[in-house]
């Protein structure tokens, strides 16, 4: 926990100053007759997150914060391993939603988790891989009206625009 | 008078067939909702305010309302039923109600609930309804340093009532500030902050990319890790017989009712405080001024009674400063105004002379709101029960592609879906280290309002900062907020020294 404090606090000072660097590529100092510049309120405020993040180091070296005094690990092997799982499968997926689109990619999610987490019978899964999509696209395209994206899925959804626009 | 009026022509609204079946709809959701451990009103207005852009603005609002006050009679049911707090701010109802539970009389804690819900939601609106249009009158008067000073004093109450680590809050309010600044700058038009060169930051952060993140992925994230134990569910026999009984027995507990209600209300109101701490209070003043203090904790009404009460009338309570100054009252309300500004509506005293409609419309459905989550929540029981047996391994998977779909469809942009699973990781990374989050939510919310204000009354006074004391409403925030601000270096510097005495 106490090493996950230091690394988290210096990668958001790190942010905290390429958010001040950034900021300074627009005018940060006062315009006349303008008023303040518009890298100002994103300067200062960058300012402010660096700040912060010195006393939170600050306070690191003094432990006087929890997590600086914990000696619990920040993830226990099991909690990691969850994790991972969880949000690896979630980046795979979105990933894939580039390429697959939205109606191939969260299926495989869903049964892919429900199987390998939930261990789940293959009817259960079967019934919530179909019936998620399905209303998904009945709540959002038709009612909604918003596309989503479909990748090289595209082509196969030609005849339900034809049925329902 | 004048009141009673525009409330008769909210009650039109809101009971027009689309409207009420949103309400009763929104009612059920958010019961269930509140029940599952892990997801709370926040939770559910983030992931399903998407799905509102079916509907008219004044129907959306309607029904994300319902959902908010459903959700708070919903997380009393898996408090008494597993011990387990359906959301934060059903905590302190798991202190009595599970002992109640335990001892078998699950279904008088449940009535004691629900009905302590109905008083606490009856009070607040009613207290609403009185106090709402004369603050609103008066925030008219409002230019954009009052504006600026009572944005300040939003984000001191975290400082100062928070309760969290010091320089983390400042970070996350901090943080949220800068991604709202993301995108086109206000004045000039310039590019700002566009990381990368990425095309997707032209459009700005949404809000919703944030709080989806934080509060359907995060969160997420966050139950799996802590709900992984098996948690034992306790009986309950519900008759109509047993139900009747309990709301006679429940005479004596009228005091506490009223008690919470108020307090809840009031501190509702608060940003940085809302219905968690709300019902916390609540739990310890019943407490203190009960005759049988001794009996909390082991199974006393009073003890589900107070917190329930109060957490209903929290959650009305965070919706006035949200319509009238339009300065959120809690992470929930933080959502539903940025919703607000999704659908065209400039939040603010405004919108109670622009938009009567749309304001009394929801006042009016939080009365029926009320009622139907009483009606709903007593008559389906058996079926919230069911909620609690439903394993966390189907509903994660489901909430999240609920969290992507929704998290695409306000800017139908890939690039804001990898945003948000960005900020869903790292706030739950940040989550573990104590950072709270709830400012940052805020603070993407207020952040145009809050840089456009600051700007424009800079410019009023040339460049001069005395412009914020030289005014008097605007000198008298600012004094209060500063007093937030310094309050926790105070304590700090009273604990050191008591340290230094001891020693």
């Amino acid at each position: 926990m106490r090493k996950a404090e230091l690394i988290m606090a210096l990668c958001l000072a790190l942010f905290s100053a390429g958010i001040m660097w950034k900021s300074t590529e627009l005018p940060i100092g006062w315009i006349p007759n303008e008023g303040p510049g518009g890298g100002a309120f994103s300067f200062w405020l960058g300012l402010g997150m660096l700040l912060c993040c010195f006393a939170i180091i600050f306070r690191w070296f003094r432990r006087s914060s929890a997590p600086s005094r914990s000696s619990e690990p920040f993830m226990r092997p099991d909690t990691l391993k969850l994790f991972l799982l969880a949000a690896g499968s979630l980046t795979v997926m979105i990933a894939a939603i580039h390429f697959v689109g939205i109606y191939v990619s969260v299926p495989l999610f869903l049964i892919f988790y429900m199987r390998v987490l939930g261990k789940h019978g293959w009817s259960t899964i079967g019934a919530f891989a179909i019936v998620t999509p399905v209303l998904t696209f009945f709540f959002f395209e038709i009612a909604l009206k918003i596309t989503l994206p479909k990748g090289v899925t595209e082509p196969a959804f030609y005849p339900l625009y034809d049925i329902f626009f | 008078m004048e009141i009673f009026n525009f409330l008769v022509g909210g009650f039109v609204t809101a009971f027009e067939p689309l409207n009420l079946t949103l309400i009763i709809f929104g009612c059920t959701v958010g019961l269930f909702i509140g029940a599952m451990p892990g997801l709370g009103s926040v939770n559910g207005v983030a992931i399903l305010l998407p799905m509102t852009f079916l509907v008219p603005p004044t129907s959306a609002i309607i029904f994300l309302g319902a959902l908010y006050y459903g959700a708070m009679y919903g997380g009393a049911i898996s408090s008494i039923m597993l011990g387990i707090p359906g959301a934060s701010t059903a905590v302190a109802t798991t202190f009595d109600g599970r002992p109640l539970a335990l001892q078998g009389r699950a279904d008088l804690a449940l009535v004691a609930a629900a009905t302590a819900s109905f008083v606490g939601g009856t009070i607040s609106v009613v207290l609403f309804t009185l106090f709402a249009p004369p603050l609103a009158d008066a925030a008219l008067a409002f230019g954009p340093p009052e504006e600026f000073t009572l944005m300040l004093l939003a984000f001191a109450t975290f400082i100062g009532l928070g309760g969290d680590d010091i320089p983390k809050t400042f970070f996350s309010i901090f943080i949220g500030l800068v991604l709202s600044a993301v995108g086109l700058d206000i004045v000039s038009g310039q590019p700002r902050l566009i990381f990368f060169d990425l095309p997707g930051f032209y459009h700005g952060i949404n809000f919703l990319v944030l709080a989806i993140g934080i509060y359907g992925i995060g969160e997420m994230l966050w139950t799996i890790e802590t709900g992984q134990g098996e948690a034992l569910l306790s009986k309950a026999k519900i008759s109509a017989r047993g139900i009747f009984d309990a709301l006679i027995s429940l005479k004596r507990s009228i005091k506490t009712m009223i008690m919470g209600s108020f307090l809840g209300y009031f501190v509702g109101i608060l940003p940085a405080a809302g219905a968690t701490p709300g019902s916390l209070m609540a739990y310890g003043v019943a407490k203190t001024i009960s005759k049988d203090p001794d009996s909390f904790g082991k199974g006393n009404v009073d003890g589900v009674v107070a917190p329930e009460a109060a957490n209903n009338a929290a959650s009305t309570g965070s919706m006035l400063p949200m319509l009238t100054l339009g300065i959120p009252g809690s992470p929930t309300t933080a959502i539903l105004l940025g919703g607000m500004v999704i659908w065209g509506l400039e939040p603010g005293p405004m919108l109670f002379v622009n938009h009567t409609e749309f304001v009394w419309g929801l006042i009016a459905s939080l009365y029926a709101a009320n009622v139907f989550a009483l009606l709903i929540n007593l008559a389906f029981i058996p079926a919230f029960l069911m909620v609690l047996k439903l394993p966390f391994t189907i509903l994660a998977p489901i909430i999240f592609v609920l969290c992507i779909v929704g998290g695409f469809a306000p800017t139908k942009d890939m690039h804001d879906v990898w945003l948000m699973l960005i900020f869903g990781v790292v706030g739950y990374l940040m989550r573990k280290l104590d950072y709270p989050l709830a400012p940052a939510v805020l603070a993407i919310v207020l952040g145009p309002l809050a840089e456009s204000s600051v700007r424009q009354s800079l410019i009023m006074s040339h460049g001069s900062f005395a412009i914020f004391v030289d005014r008097p409403i605007s000198a008298i925030i600012l004094a209060i907020a500063v007093i937030l601000f310094v309050l926790p270096m105070i304590k700090l510097f009273k604990r050191k020294k008591n340290d230094q005495a001891v020693h």
